[in-house]
């Protein structure tokens, strides 16, 4: 994130080249008079480690951005590169966090399989054990493995999704608008589970919301988008000093600061 | 008393008072069509528990349960293609359709032309009658898998074979018992059916021998028999699915807002009934 300038649409020379680069990235749906264009162009290189909060006005594109990046949906045109690698379909090392944690758990498992359920392939039964477990614990739900995830509270059942990401020990976790189904208090809690969970599997994070204060509070950089079709208006870093704290952090000069020139950005765009 | 307990003796008390008022009604009856419950029971008793049992009930219940078996068994098979892929389901479904509103008891002359008289015309029989329903629900239930879950598998890279064990069948595990529900009542009238057709033994054969030779009491006996294979097949079905969809109850309830707060453990994986919370929720509701 050092030289994570906004240099918007042109190629950058660096040492090592960036975890994710997303190049003349375009995204159109459908074809003729009713065609919509999701994504203008969007070019983004994202550093390993980092933590990235893309934000922007509801309906702007940014789920299909995630998608794309994903490689769960091909972009009309332009590139997605993870580690120099083309995306051609989702790549083994990443792993995704959607909103709506009771549709992306499995219903019929308990909470246990549920995390244990990706990491079959990759692990023998007793190294799974340990992972599942101590994702579990990460996430503060030791204890719960045995119940199904509908018998949780949706906090706690997004916690598993988040669970299961971490245990499949992804490069890259995109996660898209996690916390926009959880109450207001849930929502911080989650924030800063998340804060700590990275600092635990340094993790690199593709965080899309649409609420400033949670993008500005987390963030190494946000990455605004204008209303669609999409493409960036500015990347702002966030020098706000780390650990981050719900109170200490957002009464810092700085953070108010770049709160309202976000707020600014969006609302003026959308 | 709990609530369920209540259901269950009333599901029990009804009918056994029936059979009751139906026992001291006709004690004295003359009728011929109309034998006394008496002579029913004892006929019941002698001839369908006894030699009648072995000769004439288990062939019925075996033809029966390898029909029904391979309906389950092909109809899972062609539901899954029909719903994994939108090309074979354009190019099955109108065969299926037309298949299926043939009734397939007119498929018994052409099944005694190929097949003969024994078992494997019955089975065939039961076994195509009972495929449609399961086939086409199943097929259902396989397309309208929640798209998130199927994300989910490709993001996590699940091979071909996890996902459909583990992801798309469980999903739709409750339109495939709706096929089940559906297609079990087939089974048992073809079954009787195919054997008053064409048959040396089974209980439709026997049913309709005693009908031949004046036996009414012995005819009745067999009615009676078939009441009780249907109930007892049907509560296997119902016990089966309670076991294997007792999450959908739940997550259904939980869905519509009635999910319990503070969840009950679960001793051990084993345990997956959940049947217990499951009520709780209900009544909650």
């Amino acid at each position: 994130m050092a030289d994570a300038k906004a240099d918007l649409n042109g190629p950058r020379e660096k040492e090592r080249p960036p975890l994710v680069r997303i190049e003349a990235l375009q995204k159109t749906y459908g074809s003729g008079p009713g065609e919509h264009r999701a994504i203008a162009d969007i070019s983004l290189d994202v550093d390993d480690g980092e933590f990235a909060c893309i934000v922007g006005p509801s309906g702007c594109g940014k789920t299909t951005l995630l998608r794309c990046l994903s490689g769960l949906l091909p972009p009309s045109s332009g590139t997605v590169k993870i580690s120099g690698k083309l995306v051609e379909g989702p790549p083994a090392e990443m792993a995704l966090v959607f909103q709506e944690y009771n549709r992306s758990l499995f219903p019929w498992m308990s909470v246990y399989s549920n995390v244990a359920m990706p990491l079959k392939k990759r692990l023998r039964a007793k190294e799974r054990d340990l992972v599942v477990n101590e994702a579990l614990h990460a996430v503060g739900l030791e204890g719960t493995g045995n119940k199904y995830p509908w018998q949780l509270s949706g906090g706690m059942q997004q916690r598993v999704a988040i669970a299961r990401a971490v245990a499949y020990r992804p490069a890259i976790l995109l996660m898209d608008e996690p916390f926009a189904s959880v109450d207001a208090q849930t929502r911080n809690e989650l924030e800063d589970l998340i804060l700590q969970v990275r600092h635990e599997y340094g993790v690199t994070i593709l965080f899309v919301t649409h609420d400033i204060d949670e993008a500005v509070y987390m963030a190494d950089r946000v990455v605004v988008l204008s209303k669609p079709p999409c493409s960036i208006v500015k990347i702002l870093p966030v020098p706000l000093p780390r650990p981050r704290q719900q109170v200490a952090t957002k009464q810092l000069p700085e953070y108010t600061h770049l709160r309202a020139e976000v707020y600014g950005m969006i609302v003026g765009h959308a | 008393m709990s609530k369920r307990q209540r259901l269950l003796l009333v599901e029990v008390l009804v009918p056994c008072a029936l059979v009751v008022i139906w026992y001291v009604i006709s004690l004295n009856s003359t009728s011929f069509y109309f034998p006394p419950l008496k002579t029913i029971l004892g006929n019941f008793w002698s001839f369908w528990l006894g030699k009648g049992f072995i000769a004439q009930v288990v062939p019925s219940i075996e033809r029966m349960a390898i029909g029904y078996g391979l309906a389950i068994v092909a109809g899972v098979i062609v539901g899954v293609g029909m719903g994994l892929s939108t090309w074979a389901h354009d190019l099955a479904n109108p065969l299926v359709e037309f298949l299926r509103s043939i009734p397939s008891i007119l498929l018994i002359p052409f099944g005694i032309v190929v097949l003969g008289v024994g078992t494997s015309m019955k089975v065939f029989i039961i076994a195509l009658g009972c495929a449609f329903p399961i086939i086409l629900n199943t097929a259902d239930g396989v397309r309208s898998v929640e798209p998130t879950l199927i994300d989910v598998a490709r993001t996590f890279k699940l091979s071909g074979w996890t996902r459909l064990v583990r992801v798309v069948l469980p999903s739709a595990g409750p339109q495939i018992f709706a096929g089940l529900r559906a297609s079990l009542p087939l089974a048992l009238i073809l079954m009787v059916v195919s054997e008053m057709l064409a048959s040396t033994n089974g209980i439709g054969y026997s049913i309709l021998q005693a009908q031949t030779r004046f036996v009414i009491s012995e005819m009745w006996g067999g009615i009676i028999v078939l009441g009780i294979l249907g109930y007892l097949v049907n509560l296997i079905l119902t016990v089966a699915e309670g076991r294997v969809l007792a999450w959908h109850r739940g997550y259904r309830a939980s869905l519509l807002g009635k999910a319990p707060t503070a969840p009950r453990a679960r001793r051990n994986m084993k345990a997956r009934t959940g049947r217990p919370t499951v009520r709780q929720e209900e009544r909650r509701g």
